[in-house]
């Protein structure tokens, strides 16, 4: 396998059962034979672009939504034979589905399981049901339970679980029942996802909360929340390693560390963003076309300058609780950091937004910097 | 070419309140009198500046010959000059005025009169002009042309009763307007062997030409050759070439002589020499006495105009250089400000006028600007004996310098039907207005009138009246004269640190409730920061009104998947953006909409 590249690989499957409030993500419900001409698509455009990728090897799959699991679990094995068929896939590689509580069955992880998949991300979001309704959800937590249970006896054992803090009417007491049901399961999730709820254009919560209809949780309420989640969490053994991700040891999501790090990435489907020797392209969200001719819809393409790749080497090295490696983005761009960015790292370590790592390897940003990393990352901009 | 007959030339005006229809009656009167065909009409021929059409205003006065074919078989000239309908730019109208026989009063007639129609007729009348009154809009169901006639005859005390009752919007009546102007406007008079003696009404500057001189010929004859002076000025230029105004272009012609309109090119630099209401003379033979009225226009209003991106400063003055060649009226002189950096000071006829010089800025120089708060020019006495005219505020001298302070106080008319007298007078008073009377104009309207400082009006006062008249209230003004007030600077501290571009001069009755607001609205404007930042309005060093703006907690884009990258960087872009756009004041950014939005205290 030396001498190869590492890629990696993510298929965007757009259905859902319905569009949960919050969402803007490219996703819609589709009939079942919408589904399976979609599939084929992506077959087809598996093999019409693998020859572009000769030189590398795949590190990882990641198979995201929409709700992955909406397909049949036939075609998810396909996807997995086709990707084995056309690229060198390595044996460790970390190959993740996403799925929705309300969607799956044990058969349906079994196979999952069977066809390859290593690890599953699970989209609860909360623990109480009246909050899950509040934001569109299909399902309980009853059902989260279900198939958290099925993932196990079907042989999961790396398994993220999706929350949301800040959530229309969630408290702090309700929030860290959320927490607490779910590192007190007998087997805890190995990663735990923590999210803060953002609003965004177009959805069904911003037009709530324009018609003043949204009761949120004000900003020391949301910060509170955050602090909890690394306290709670970390007191059970899990590691802040980004922004909103925790993770037991050794589980940190290869695939999401990938994009921090800048490893190049293909997505297929509609609306599937790539990465590929500093250009970054984006397949059409168009439907139709993409059933018609899943290769030939490119929607941008940008060539990144040596500044582009500089500041994405900071914005996206910086949400990584292990910050920015020195000595890596010295190999990269044949100079240092602190001749580039001198003045931004000296002006946010005076602030105490960014500090070196104890042995100096690396720049990373504080606690308090965490919660401000928009205001420190903007600054990384030429 | 054939001497023309001063007989059979009229030079008129048309005045009007706005919206009455006076650039529409303008328009059907170029058509109907066939110098363009129909084809060829713009919807408002006179207004050549799309600012204008915009806005559906007249900035500058313009002029216009016609030739009518009246009904006695004879051939008219008709110079129809246009006059600016604002009173920012009243003494223009007036000099538009003085270069006329008569004018044309349009009054619309479901409104009837309103303030700048008695303000207009009185500046025709004053000039000694014939006034032809014009009923328009009689198509409007509510017109009723009977009470408008009424109104005309007892409020002017002008005869109406045979006046046009027109539509200038269908064109109805328009032939009757016509004859009227041939009928009751005089013939000019005016020796044409007399030494030149010439009125300056407008100036343009075009870059090929130099200044255009609109001037009306009182005495004598100018042609291509001759030096003229300008009395005012002194200037002295060879007359490269004279002519008319055709609909929207200059067309040459050999002389122009006693009675007629037109234009002069004398390859002239500067609009600063040929000032509006300045006499033309010859240079080698030139008249006794210039013509009377004329009168240095004064800039009432001033504001700091800086360039949003400080490395523009050099195409702001070269903007405003090249705007003052049109505009006389525009002043301006560098300053610099401690918040904003370069920037000019500059001073306007008012507020209408500063508007509309930003606006021109902004879009035909592409330039983007800070403005601060408008202010008037206030006169300070000092102690020693010294008298300064404070044009900015920053610029005060300290308290114990000074022995006092004068303001100018406008003359107010203003006409609001009787249900709104009492909402109005309450505006007026809250405005330090001093009430001086009232008269009915009919059972339902009345004349208020009042002395207002101009420090009160030049904010938003005619958008209060408005509102609480319902629309209705109409308003003018001029400029009565200065009295001493008890003003004080008030200044606003943003982080302990006094921000200059945001200190103005108000009435010290009025400091604490100005000073709370400034504060609420900029505790808005600022973003937060890493530390918290007190914002105070203070009077002489003392505090009078505080708000904090919270330290910023959060500032975070929880998720960031692969498909996000793009969008993320945008984001950042975007932020870093809005971060250069700001003003550093000590270790504070100040956005450079917050030196605007405070310029809009709403009225509760």
């Amino acid at each position: 396998m030396s001498g190869k590249r590492n890629l990696e690989l993510y298929f965007h499957i757009p259905f859902c059962v319905r569009k949960c409030n919050y969402c803007d993500f490219l996703s819609f419900s589709g009939d079942e034979k919408t589904k399976a001409s979609y599939m084929d698509a992506l077959f087809r455009e598996v093999r019409e672009k693998a020859g572009n990728y000769t030189d590398y090897q795949v590190v990882s799959v990641f198979v995201g939504g929409g709700t992955p699991s909406v397909v049949s679990e036939r075609d998810m094995a396909a996807l997995l034979s086709t990707v084995r068929e056309c690229f060198v896939l390595r044996e460790d590689a970390e190959i993740t589905i996403e799925v929705n509580p309300g969607t799956v069955t044990l058969e349906k992880l079994k196979e999952y399981r069977k066809a390859g998949f290593n690890r599953l991300s699970i989209g609860l979001q909360s623990a109480d049901d009246g909050e899950l309704r509040q934001i569109g959800r299909i399902h309980t937590y009853g059902q989260f339970l279900d198939t958290y249970g099925w993932a196990l006896d079907a042989g999961f054992e790396n398994i993220n679980v999706d929350i949301m803090s800040a959530l229309p009417g969630q408290s702090l007491a309700s929030y860290v029942t959320t927490l607490k049901k779910l590192i007190s399961l007998p087997k805890p999730p190995v990663h735990i996802s923590a999210y803060s709820l953002i609003l965004e254009e177009g959805t069904v919560l911003m037009d709530r909360y324009e018609r003043g209809e949204l009761v949120l949780p004000d900003e020391e309420t949301d910060r509170a929340m955050y602090e909890e989640t690394g306290r709670i969490l970390e007191d059970h053994g899990y590691h802040r390693y980004e922004i909103s991700n925790y993770a037991l040891p050794g589980f940190a999501c290869r695939h999401n560390v990938g994009y921090w790090t800048r490893t190049d990435y293909v997505g297929f489907g509609i609306g599937a963003a790539s990465l590929v020797g500093e250009v970054r392209f984006r397949n059409d969200a168009d439907l139709a076309g993409y059933l018609e001719d899943p290769s030939g819809r490119e929607a941008d393409r940008e060539e990144l300058t040596i500044e582009q790749q500089m500041e994405e080497t900071m914005f996206l090295g910086l949400r990584l609780t292990a910050g920015v490696d020195r000595a890596a983005f010295q190999t990269r761009f044949k100079t240092t950091v602190e001749k580039v960015y001198g003045d931004v790292i000296n002006a946010n370590i005076r602030d105490g937004l960014l500090r070196y790592t104890d042995d100096g390897e690396r720049l990373c940003l504080t606690e308090k910097g965490l919660s401000l990393s928009n205001y420190v990352m903007a600054q990384f901009i030429f | 070419m054939a001497m023309i007959d001063q007989s059979k030339i009229r030079n008129f005006s048309i005045v009007a309140h706005i919206d009455h229809g006076k650039s529409t009656l303008a328009d059907r009167i170029i058509e109907k009198t066939g110098l363009l065909t129909s084809r060829e009409m713009q919807n408002q021929v006179l207004d050549n500046m799309d600012l204008e059409r915009e806005r559906g205003i007249t900035i500058k006065a313009q002029a216009v010959r016609t030739v009518y074919r009246a009904k006695d078989g004879e051939e008219y000239i008709f110079n129809l000059i246009d006059t600016p309908g604002h009173v920012d730019f009243n003494y223009e109208v007036s000099r538009s005025l003085a270069a006329c026989d008569g004018a044309v009063l349009v009054v619309d007639a479901a409104q009837g009169i309103e303030a700048q129609t008695l303000a207009n007729v009185y500046l025709a009348l004053d000039h000694d002009l014939d006034v032809v009154p014009v009923i328009n809009k009689i198509d409007l169901p509510s017109a009723d042309p009977q009470r408008v006639i009424e109104e005309i005859e007892d409020v002017i005390g002008i005869e109406a009763a045979d006046a046009p009752l027109i539509s200038a919007k269908n064109g109805i009546g328009i032939e009757d307007v016509l004859e009227q102007i041939v009928a009751k406007i005089p013939a000019p008079k005016g020796d044409p062997q007399a030494p030149l003696k010439a009125l300056i009404f407008d100036s343009l500057y075009d870059s090929y030409k130099g200044v255009i001189v609109f001037c009306r010929i009182m005495e004598g004859t100018v042609r291509k050759g001759t030096r003229i002076r300008m009395m005012a000025t002194g200037a002295e230029e060879n007359v490269v070439e004279v002519g008319y105004f055709g609909a929207g272009q200059f067309i040459p012609c050999e002389e122009l002589s006693a009675g007629m309109v037109g234009y002069i090119t004398a390859s002239i630099k500067n609009v600063k020499d040929t000032a509006v209401g300045d006499t033309v003379t010859e240079a080698e033979n030139p008249c006794a006495e210039p013509l009377p009225g004329y009168k240095k226009v004064l800039s009432m209003v001033y504001c700091g105009m800086y360039p949003a991106d400080g490395a523009k400063y050099p195409d702001l003055r070269d903007a405003l250089e090249k705007l003052q060649l049109n505009d006389a009226s525009l002043n301006y002189e560098p300053e610099t400000s401690l918040a904003l950096g370069f920037g000019f000071r500059c001073g306007f006829l008012g507020l209408l006028h500063l508007e509309v010089i930003q606006e021109r800025l902004e879009r035909e120089y592409n330039l983007d600007l800070v403005t601060t708060a408008p202010g008037v020019v206030y006169k300070v006495y000092k102690t020693n004996g010294e008298v300064i005219e404070l044009t900015n505020p920053s610029n005060l001298p300290d308290p114990s310098e000074i022995e006092h302070m004068e303001e100018p106080i406008v003359n107010a008319e203003i006409m609001v039907t009787s249900e709104f007298i009492g909402s109005i007078m309450e505006l007026c008073q809250e405005r330090r207005g001093r009430y001086l009377g009232m008269e009915y104009i009919e059972g339902t309207r009345a004349l208020l009138k009042y002395e207002l400082p101009l420090n009160e009006i030049i904010y938003d006062f005619f958008d209060a009246l408005k509102s609480r008249s319902r629309g209705y209230a109409s308003f003018d003004y001029d400029i009565k004269g200065y009295e001493p007030s008890k003003l004080v600077k008030l200044d606003i501290l943003i982080n302990r640190e006094e921000v200059d571009a945001l200190s103005f001069i108000v009435h010290a009755d009025s400091a604490y409730e100005r000073g709370r607001r400034m504060c609420e609205k900029l505790k808005d404007e600022i973003p937060r920061h890493l530390f918290e930042i007190p914002i105070q309005a203070a009077v002489g060093g003392k505090v009078i009104a505080r708000e904090t703006v919270k330290a910023m907690r959060k500032d975070v884009l929880a998720k960031c998947y692969g498909g996000d990258i793009t969008r993320k960087r945008k984001l950042l872009e975007k932020q870093k953006e809005g971060k250069k756009r700001m003003r550093q004041v000590g270790n504070v950014e100040i956005p450079q909409k917050a030196f605007m939005s405070v310029l809009k205290l709403d009225d509760k």
